[in-house]
């Protein structure tokens, strides 16, 4: 059911994160102001793109479960909630290295980026204890889908809020007219961004193969004990 | 700050990267365990039938 096309996306995926990183390290210039610690940067920003991008696609697919009460759409948010999760992880460990070598601390309280982006990954932490509190599977869904989709719609608005902050201490390096990146970073981040995105869809797929396979189990093992059941 | 010197930077950007492959490893690792448990109950499975 969902491993259709899964191996194509796979060698996809791999191919493009070396590609990403070759371009990263041989490609790319040094950036003039920060140097070689801006490398972080084609980590980093696409990491939190694609980690804020999957919490928003958990809200639609939420929604999508919502209006059709097809309980793969559940399945899908959550598994994309969750992955979303683990790269927000890997978002704010790597931001903290950027920020001990930018500026000689670990995490600056008053930056509203990193700030913000901890406050999303803090809400969504509350999203587990939410799910498995609730042991019904028609109400999880349900009650799950419409924390998906009220966190969701939160991302947008904390992303706008801190784009209309007034410090900039954070390296701004893309800009509402398309970025200030010359044109060898540019591309370098937008291979990197494609890796990453990518990667998202190939751990989601794999994910959802491995939960749809233990569920498949599952009902094979209760069918097999009612089988057993009845023949005694 | 100052752009820091390549040797010093450089353990920053390793640091990053590593921290990266690291959750991306585990986290496959982990799933790999997954599907390699769920392989080894269907096989169980398939055995008890044939018996």
């Amino acid at each position: 059911m969902y491993s259709k096309g899964f191996k194509p996306l796979a060698v996809a995926t791999v191919v493009t994160l070396a590609a990403a990183m070759a371009l990263v390290f041989f490609y790319a210039p040094l950036d003039a102001d920060q140097g070689f610690v801006q490398k972080i940067f084609y980590v980093h920003v696409p990491m939190a793109i694609v980690s804020l991008c999957g919490f928003v696609a958990g809200g639609i697919m939420a929604i999508r479960y919502l209006r059709s009460g097809d309980s793969s759409w559940d399945l899908r948010s959550y598994v994309a909630i969750h992955i979303s999760i683990i790269l927000g992880v890997g978002v704010l460990a790597t931001g903290a290295i950027w920020a001990r070598a930018s500026w000689g601390h670990w995490w600056v309280w008053d930056e509203p980026v990193l700030v913000s982006f901890l406050v999303v990954e803090l809400l969504y932490c509350v999203y587990y204890p939410l799910r498995f509190s609730i042991e019904d599977p028609e109400r999880q869904a349900r009650y799950s889908s419409v924390f998906a989709i009220a966190a969701g719609a939160f991302v947008p608005l904390n992303f706008a809020a801190v784009r209309m902050a007034e410090a900039y201490t954070h390296p701004r390096v893309l800009s509402q007219t398309g970025g200030n990146l010359p044109g060898e970073m540019r591309l370098t981040f937008l291979v990197s961004l494609l890796a990453m995105a990518l990667l998202f869809v190939t751990l989601w797929k794999l994910e959802l193969i491995s939960k749809h396979a233990s569920m498949q189990l599952k009902r094979l093992k209760r069918k097999l004990a009612e089988r057993e059941a009845v023949a005694a | 700050m100052p752009a820091l010197p390549l040797d010093e930077a450089g353990k920053y950007v390793a640091g990053a990267y590593v921290v990266f492959l690291t959750l991306i490893v585990v986290y496959v690792a982990i799933l790999g365990a997954k599907i390699a448990r769920i392989e080894r109950d269907l096989s169980d499975l398939i055995s008890e039938e044939d018996e």
